[in-house]
């Protein structure tokens, strides 16, 4: 690692972490809650991996990682929408099978990376992440995506609540299922995308996934389920950066990747999380309201 | 009205009012919820129309609340009673509930009109089966509608909890004022608060009160073969007749219904 001897905070590459780091725990936050409702937590998890085979061809084609990433994110998506029927075996049949398809091109691109350039540490870079060597002229393009999303689900936010949790509710109130659908597919895939960029499409997942369903089991509110899912990711990515900058003293000089902490993290959020609404569970379930009771 | 190339209703017209509550009655695939969605304006209709208040039932959609069928909130979604019904009022707005407050009381009222106070500050995965529709009831309240639909809201309710139901819808019909239009298999358990029937057999109804449609010769002519009606009290049977030679029999055998079921 190319950390060198300058403090955290002063480290261009851990500064550089940072604001993409966070951007990612934002966005995989807020999104995150409403794909989980949604039970698109596949779906989200299959655009993550169908990204890599777009971070694999930027590094062939020589262009920005992110705009590779959210590329094949929404080819992705439109894919699975296209694909994609309203019953939820056949949902994920047709996102299996994208899936599938985009992790073989995957394969083509990262295998042309390494033998028709140079660049060795692609794969592990697309795959996996490597928070401490994205370039400074990353950050730009990471924040305006990251506004997109805050942007998009900020300006839809009653509609895609109602859709998420009774799309016969939302259908009734003339809410079109379709673009509700479509949109939050379009804020999912560049969420991917940031979040790839930050710990690699196969991770990004992880935090898509984690801090909002460990929120989930914490929360009664929705707003509420929001902040926790940003205050895990946060944590998490913050944490993770701060620990893998350290380990380079803990391991003599040999820095462990960024991801693997972030993700251990979010791990341990997670099964904290389902601990605490266990207990708090048991002990806060409301006293039975005996129903009915005929007021007539 | 045509549904994937098939025809699902032909030749169904009623009126409902304020203050009176209609019941849908058919078996399944009679059209019941295909007659539902025409009114909520999500099924074309091909001939015809749905008019509420005067106007097509697509541009008078505030005017309508509807209780879908088959409810099932999942246990772990992070919502409250009180935040479903908040989405009844402004579910369909663009951008972020900024000033919740100001709607409390309205949502307050929903919530005391279906007797969902014990209950407002739940997790609605974490209700019972009747909770969650009344749940759903005061979602659809909330934004005083003039037309509350309701589809089978009685298929998996206990008889406990069906008759609280009856009741409730009941008592909105007549202290709201507003038209209730309940779809069901079984027309009993409805029928101490039942001012209309629509009656629908394969596409085609038959419309009136109670005592005009629950007749004989007029279900016999809707299912096409000769049907028996048996009156026990309040309850009513419908039967196909045994054989046609046993139609007069059986019409001659039906219990003289008495003056009315008050």
């Amino acid at each position: 690692m190319l950390l060198g001897n300058s403090s955290f905070f002063s480290s261009e590459p851990v500064q550089t972490a940072l604001i993409v780091g966070t951007c990612a725990a934002l966005v995989s936050a807020v999104i995150g809650v409403f794909t989980i409702l949604r039970g698109n937590a596949f779906a989200g998890h299959a655009l993550a991996d169908v990204s890599s085979a777009g971070g694999a061809a930027s590094f062939l084609l020589g262009i920005n990682p992110l705009l590779g990433f959210l590329g094949m994110a929404w080819i992705a998506a439109f894919g699975m929408e296209f694909l994609g029927v309203r019953k939820v075996r056949e949902r994920d049949l047709a996102t299996g099978i994208v899936l599938g398809a985009g992790l073989g091109l995957s394969a083509l691109f990262l295998y042309l990376d390494v033998t028709t350039t140079s660049t060795t540490g692609a794969a592990v870079s697309v795959m996996f992440g490597s928070m401490f060597a994205i370039p400074q002229s990353l950050i730009g393009p990471a924040l305006v995506a990251s506004a997109g999303v805050l942007l998009l689900v900020g300006l839809l936010y009653r509609p895609m609540m109602l859709t998420a949790v009774e799309p016969d509710l939302a259908a009734a109130r003339g809410i079109s299922l379709r673009w509700i659908g479509l949109l939050q597919l379009l804020a999912l895939g560049l969420a991917v995308a940031v979040c790839a960029l930050a710990i690699g499409a196969v991770l990004a997942t992880a935090l898509l996934i984690g801090p909002a369903g460990a929120a989930i089991r914490l929360s009664r509110r929705p707003a509420q389920a929001i902040c926790w899912a940003i205050a895990i990711g946060l944590t998490a990515v913050w944490g993770g950066i701060w620990m893998a900058y350290e380990s380079y003293y803990w391991f003599s000089g040999n820095a462990w990747p960024v991801s693997f902490f972030v993700v251990t993290l979010v791990f341990l959020f997670y099964l904290a999380a389902v601990l605490v609404a266990k207990v708090a569970g048991l002990s806060a379930r409301p006293k039975s309201v005996i129903w009915p009771h005929c007021e007539v | 009205m045509d549904l994937g190339g098939r025809r699902i209703l032909r030749d169904v017209s009623f009126e409902l009012y304020p203050g009176q509550l209609c019941a849908l009655i058919g078996e399944n695939g009679a059209g019941k919820t295909t007659l539902l969605r025409s009114l909520l304006g999500l099924t074309p209709i091909r001939a015809g129309q749905a008019l509420i208040d005067g106007a097509s039932a697509s541009q008078r959609r505030a005017l309508v609340g509807y209780v879908p069928q088959k409810i099932a909130f999942d246990a772990d979604i992070p919502l409250r009673t009180r935040d479903l019904v908040q989405l009844g009022l402004d579910g369909h707005r663009l951008g972020l509930p900024l000033f919740p407050g100001r709607k409390k009381a309205l949502v307050d009222q929903a919530l005391h009109a279906v007797g969902a106070e014990a209950f407002a500050d739940q997790r609605v995965g974490e209700l019972s089966g009747g909770q969650q529709q009344r749940a759903v009831i005061a979602h659809a309240l909330v934004r005083q509608p003039r037309l509350l639909i309701l589809d089978e809201p009685l298929a998996n309710l206990d008889f406990g909890s069906a008759n609280a139901l009856v009741a409730l819808l009941g008592r909105l019909t007549r202290t709201r004022q507003i038209a209730v239009l309940v779809t069901a298999h079984d027309m009993n358990p409805l029928l101490s608060v039942v001012d209309r029937l629509v009656y629908l057999v394969g596409g085609q109804a038959a419309t009136g009160s109670v005592e005009e449609v629950v007749q004989p010769e007029v279900l016999s002519k809707l299912y096409g073969y000769p049907v028996t009606v048996l009156r026990h009290g309040r309850r009513i049977l419908v039967l196909p007749d045994v054989a046609a030679e046993d139609a007069e029999a059986g019409t001659a055998a039906h219990v003289p219904h008495p003056e009315k079921a008050d």
